[in-house]
């Protein structure tokens, strides 16, 4: 009778008191990838190949996203603009709405669920295959020749990735716009170049990224490094970057957003 | 170490990043490196500059010429000091005139410039002597009541007056 009643209690803590370990075991990883990028930097062959991996083969999936969210904020903004007489803003909203909130972190989202979970896959397929223990047992650091690496390339990829949507998606929303509903394309481009400011629109965009791009592929190859090396535990272990990227992406958005703007 | 494809795409993959955030200070947030080679200084005026801000667009006949560049007010006598920096390819003549104008009804603030019929032209650093100042919504509605009230007064006082009232 007790013990049934407990027993709650006792999971909520447990589940606390794990999630507080993971915690502090992640800003420990977090550092020693930072220690150990050495390797990751002056063979910067391994970064590359990862840069490959996770941004060049990004490219489609952002272009394509950007283009479509781009044109649903050119046809959604006009219709309500309209409303109110003033569609030739259509510019300014379209890129300011890309340019401070949607650009950095739908890309964010995207670059978590295509790259992230990718990442995490792998390292928690090598950790399950015992890859990593056979790369210590020959003396190369794991965290060094696999981690780091991927670290750095998410890092890399992530504000290209963001700047290359909000460019597809202002096209689209030009497109949109200017083509298929016939607003004036200069009043378009200087409405959007009035309202665009490159310090406190581009730049803080780009630092957005920059950030997601950290918190992303730390969550994605911690997971996976983490990962209980079964087929079940590198399948949570992607779940779980899959969700975890995408709260810590809107969370830290939030954050980044009341100090930026 | 050998070159291989994937340094191709990974090098396309980075220069369209690049050319993507050049676009972006370029084309959409209009980052032309104004320098002191092609923009020239002006001061001028205003006793209320109501909503304008630096980097408003200053027009003449509707073409933007240059931009606010500083905002400042003058504590000996209390006015706004505006400085414009205004493209060399376009000189003003001395007796130019400024005003603060609306774009649209509740639009952003501009600086209007109406060119003069002084032969000799302004130089870098001078003052713009006639001015005018911003239209600010509330005092013209106050002056509106008040005209309105004294207009009621002045009806009642004669009810034969006529009802001239806007």
């Amino acid at each position: 009778m007790f013990e049934t009643l407990t027993a709650p209690l006792r999971h909520l803590g447990h589940v606390t008191v794990n999630a507080i370990w993971r915690l502090g075991f992640a800003s420990r990883f977090l550092l020693a990838i930072l220690l150990l990028s050495g390797q990751s930097l002056r063979r910067f062959q391994l970064t590359i190949r990862e840069v490959y991996f996770a941004g060049v083969l990004s490219l489609i999936i952002i272009v394509v996203s950007g283009l479509f969210v781009g044109m649903v904020l050119g046809l959604q903004g006009y219709n309500t603009l309209s409303r109110f007489g003033s569609a030739d803003a259509l510019g300014a909203l379209v890129a300011l709405s890309l340019l401070r909130e949607l650009g950095p972190v739908l890309a964010a989202l995207l670059f978590a669920s295509r790259s992230g979970s990718a990442m995490t896959a792998e390292i928690g397929l090598m950790k399950a295959t015992e890859q990593l223990d056979a790369m210590s047992v020959m003396a190369v650091n794991p965290i060094a020749r696999v981690v780091a690496p991927r670290f750095w390339a998410g890092v890399i990829s992530m504000p290209v990735l963001a700047a290359l949507f909000n460019v597809t998606g202002i096209f689209g929303g030009y497109f949109v716009g200017v083509q298929l509903i016939g607003l004036d394309e200069g009043t378009f481009w200087s409405q959007m170049q009035n309202a665009v400011d490159l310090h406190n629109d581009v730049i803080n965009g780009l630092i957005k990224s920059l950030f997601f791009g950290i918190a992303v592929t730390l969550i994605a190859v911690f997971e996976g490094y983490d990962a209980t090396p079964t087929a079940a535990g590198v399948s949570a272990a992607t779940t779980r970057t899959v969700v975890t990227s995408a709260l810590v992406i809107l969370a830290l958005d939030f954050v980044l957003t009341a100090f930026m703007f | 170490m050998k070159r291989s494809t994937i340094d191709l795409w990974v090098g396309i993959f980075v220069a369209i990043g690049i050319a993507a955030v050049t676009f972006l200070s370029l084309k959409v947030a209009n980052l032309t490196p104004q320098s002191a080679d092609t923009s020239y200084p002006l001061y001028a005026e205003f006793d209320n500059i109501g909503g304008l801000k630096v980097k408003a667009p200053v027009k003449s006949s509707g073409v933007v010429v240059g931009r606010v560049a500083n905002i400042e007010l003058d504590t000996q006598r209390y006015l706004a000091k505006v400085t414009l920096s205004l493209d060399k390819r376009y000189q003003f003549s001395r007796d130019t005139s400024a005003e603060i104008l609306t774009a649209g009804l509740l639009g952003e603030q501009y600086i209007g410039l109406v060119q003069g019929g002084d032969p000799d032209n302004l130089k870098p650093g001078e003052r713009i002597g006639l001015t005018s100042s911003a239209l600010v919504l509330e005092q013209l509605i106050g002056k509106f009541m008040l005209n309105f009230a004294e207009k009621g007064a002045a009806k009642e006082g004669s009810p034969a007056g006529s009802s001239g009232a806007l």
